[in-house]
């Protein structure tokens, strides 16, 4: 009687995983998976993104970059410190303060520069998460399964860029639950969040919000590859990036 | 054994009723917490970890100091500590359950604790403290239950024991250095990111552990019979010196390097700490504080007239444990949020139901050691070692006291 029962549940589990996979097999990632892949994702060894100060400085510019960004991803709009921000905006000697001289060209020291998650290639974050929740994307996305996280916040305090955001409480109260995006999660209280290199558009060929936001002032495209737009770009542009020293390799450029 | 927890005087129990009511009322918040999240401490974006963690941080330097007493009774064959043992075994068992509290009540999502478990990641030091201190708690337990019972009963320790009392004397410099790994080796955070912050976490666990364990005993003596072997306590009041100077002598180096280089990053943490920076001058004051209760202290404990002089230790111990947490438990934590990523401040402060949850810990804690000791006394009387005497000293040591009386 057991052998029987078991022996059924053997079959059918074994008919249910065949049939979830066999069609899609050579479609889906590792062969395994029974999602199936949109054909005209986007693809790239190692996403990256340059942004050009000079074309987009203000915080007028950015708005619409930061409010397309925060209502796709549902980010919650919480006065005070215990903020959440996927990308947000500084001043010179806040971006990029070890980098800083007292004689700074004004115009580069009055702009405003866009700040979001760097997708390091050596993620501090990944190295320190004690559960994966924070992992990196064999395409250089540094990306979070919000389910795993246990909220310790340990990634915050090993990210040198301050790219992390805590639930500290509820953020759907801070939400206009009639304006939400119902194709992405809210989030719970609890976990950490950051900006993800906006993954779920990617996946459907779609280039990120903020850079299709930006009339072309930022660049968006797969580093390892020569005749990519961003190689094209730092090979004609002088660009900096966020704490070199901390070797975090971060994907995120600045033209300045 | 565990039934002579039950039997105690009304003070005793009275003592008892106290703790599970501040648990109780600290439970409350805590609950409060997990149902609106941790919005209720004063956290922030930039200052991720506070009064939690940094309690962690300096618990973890408790469970880790009994081996102070441990070592030289095991390596060095010093008998003194005989009877001292025993308690710095089961103030690290207390010390352990509440580091792990605090890592309890710090995680937004304590239901998924396990995951922890279930996605074993060796990368992150995180998992490797959660590690350490399990074992190091299952040692402890294990050594401090086993002694014990085979003292009741008149019987030698078992062999098969050694080898853990070993283990659990090298595995209590590990739990320290691995909590220090916690901090140390996280680019962007100058003020951890030293080689000698795992040397520092040493030393100064290594002073103020057996300080408040010095305390407690001294506590437990006045209730009970069990009075410290004299040796005992002057052995570990210069392992306590010894510690602290290398402590503060660590901090000089910190000094050095930042100042003497003059690289920004090194410096800022410690001029916002010591001095202030962008007017924010909230940390000035307790930093103050420690190093001139670290210096007073330090004038009371190395002269042997002074330190000897059981008036003057309790206080010269209880600024000594004040300067350490000043320095380790508040200082170091805050100093290494601050300047945040982006070169300013973001001040923080626990709220009140920050301090109410992490009272309930340490209660908990409280508990633990209470009837641990109380259970370990009554052993001891039992067996009629390390007694009061009537002129104040311990039947362990070499003292008569006739003698003494006629003198008076
Ligand atoms: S910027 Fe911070 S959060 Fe983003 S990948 Fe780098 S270390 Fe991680
Ligand atoms: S808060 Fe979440 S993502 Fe960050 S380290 Fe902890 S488990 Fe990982
Ligand atoms: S890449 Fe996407 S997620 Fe990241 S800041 Fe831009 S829009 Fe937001």
């Amino acid at each position: 009687m057991k052998n029987n029962r078991r022996t059924f549940i053997k079959i059918a589990g074994l008919a249910a995983a065949g049939l979830a996979v066999a069609p899609k097999a050579t479609l889906a990632s590792g062969g395994h998976s029974p999602v199936k892949v949109n054909k005209d994702s986007a693809h790239a060894k190692r996403w990256a993104m340059v942004i050009d100060t000079t074309k987009i400085n203000t915080d007028e510019d950015f708005a619409p970059l930061i409010k397309a960004c925060h209502s796709i991803h549902n980010v919650p709009d919480i006065p005070g410190n215990q903020n959440v921000k996927w990308i947000w905006t500084a001043p010179y000697e806040q971006a990029f303060p070890e980098q800083l001289n007292p004689h700074l060209d004004d115009t580069v020291k009055e702009r405003r520069y866009a700040l979001l998650c760097n997708h390091c290639d050596e993620p501090p974050c990944v190295r320190v998460c004690p559960t994966k929740a924070t992992f990196k994307r064999p395409d250089g996305i540094v990306a979070m399964d919000y389910h795993r996280c246990i909220g310790c916040r340990y990634c915050m305090a090993g990210c040198p860029y301050g790219s992390r955001s805590f639930n500290w409480g509820e953020p759907r109260e801070h939400l206009d639950l009639e304006a939400l995006n119902p194709e992405f999660p809210t989030r719970m209280r609890g976990v950490v969040e950051k900006c993800n290199f906006c993954v779920e558009r990617l996946a459907v060929g779609k280039m990120p919000a903020c850079v299709d936001a930006s009339n072309g002032a930022i660049v968006f495209g797969d580093l390892n590859d020569p005749d990519s737009s961003v190689r094209q770009v730092l090979r004609e542009r002088f660009t900096i990036r966020r704490k070199p020293t901390a070797g975090t390799e971060p994907s995120v450029y600045y033209i300045i | 054994m565990l039934e002579r927890a039950l039997k105690g005087s009304p003070r005793y129990y009275g003592w008892i009723a106290f703790l599970l009511v501040v648990i109780g009322l600290g439970a409350a918040v805590w609950i409060n917490q997990l149902m609106v999240g941790m919005k209720i401490t004063g956290l922030s974006r930039d200052v991720s970890w506070g009064f939690y963690i940094s309690q962690l941080t300096y618990l973890v330097g408790l469970a880790a100091s009994g081996v102070m007493i441990v070592l030289p009774h095991y390596f060095h064959n010093y008998e003194k500590n005989k009877n001292m043992v025993i308690f710095g075994e089961f103030m690290a068992i207390a010390a352990c359950v509440m580091c792990m509290l605090f890592v309890a009540v710090d995680v937004g999502q304590p239901s998924r604790m396990l995951n922890v478990v279930l996605h074993p990641t060796p990368n992150s030091i995180l998992f490797w403290d959660m590690t350490v201190l399990c074992g190091y708690l299952f040692l402890n337990l294990l050594i401090g239950w086993t002694c014990l019972s085979r003292d009741r009963a008149h019987m030698k320790h078992p062999g098969w024991l050694k080898p853990f009392i070993y283990i659990s004397i090298i595995w209590a410099f590990s739990i320290h250095t691995v909590t220090a790994f916690l901090y140390q080796g996280l680019p962007g955070r100058h003020y951890w990111l030293t080689a000698i912050l795992a040397a520092r976490f040493l030393a100064s666990a290594f002073c103020s552990g057996p300080a408040i364990l010095l305390l407690v005993m001294k506590a437990t003596e006045k209730f009970t019979n069990f009075q410290m072997p004299k040796d005992a306590v002057k052995t570990l009041v210069k392992i306590i010196i010894y510690a602290m100077c290398v402590n503060m002598f660590f901090l000089a180096l910190e000094f050095f390097t930042a100042f003497y280089s003059n690289m920004p990053g090194h410096m800022h943490s410690i001029v916002y700490l010591f001095a202030g920076e962008h007017g924010h001058t909230e940390m000035v004051p307790f930093m103050w504080a420690f190093l001139i209760l670290a210096t007073v202290c330090l004038i009371l404990l190395i002269p042997p007239r002074w330190r000897e002089n059981q008036k003057i230790l309790p206080w010269a111990l209880a600024m000594l444990i004040v300067a350490t947490w000043l320095d380790k438990g508040l200082g170091l934590l805050i100093g290494g949020f601050n300047p945040n990523p982006f070169g300013t401040i973001t001040p923080y402060w626990p709220t009140g139901k920050e301090l109410m949850v992490s009272m309930m810990v340490y209660a908990i804690g409280a508990l633990i050691v209470t009837v641990l000791f109380k259970i370990a006394t009554d052993v001891k009387e039992e067996l009629n070692e390390a007694q009061a005497l009537p002129c104040g000293c311990s039947t362990d040591d070499e003292c008569d006291c006739t003698a003494e009386k006629a003198e008076a």
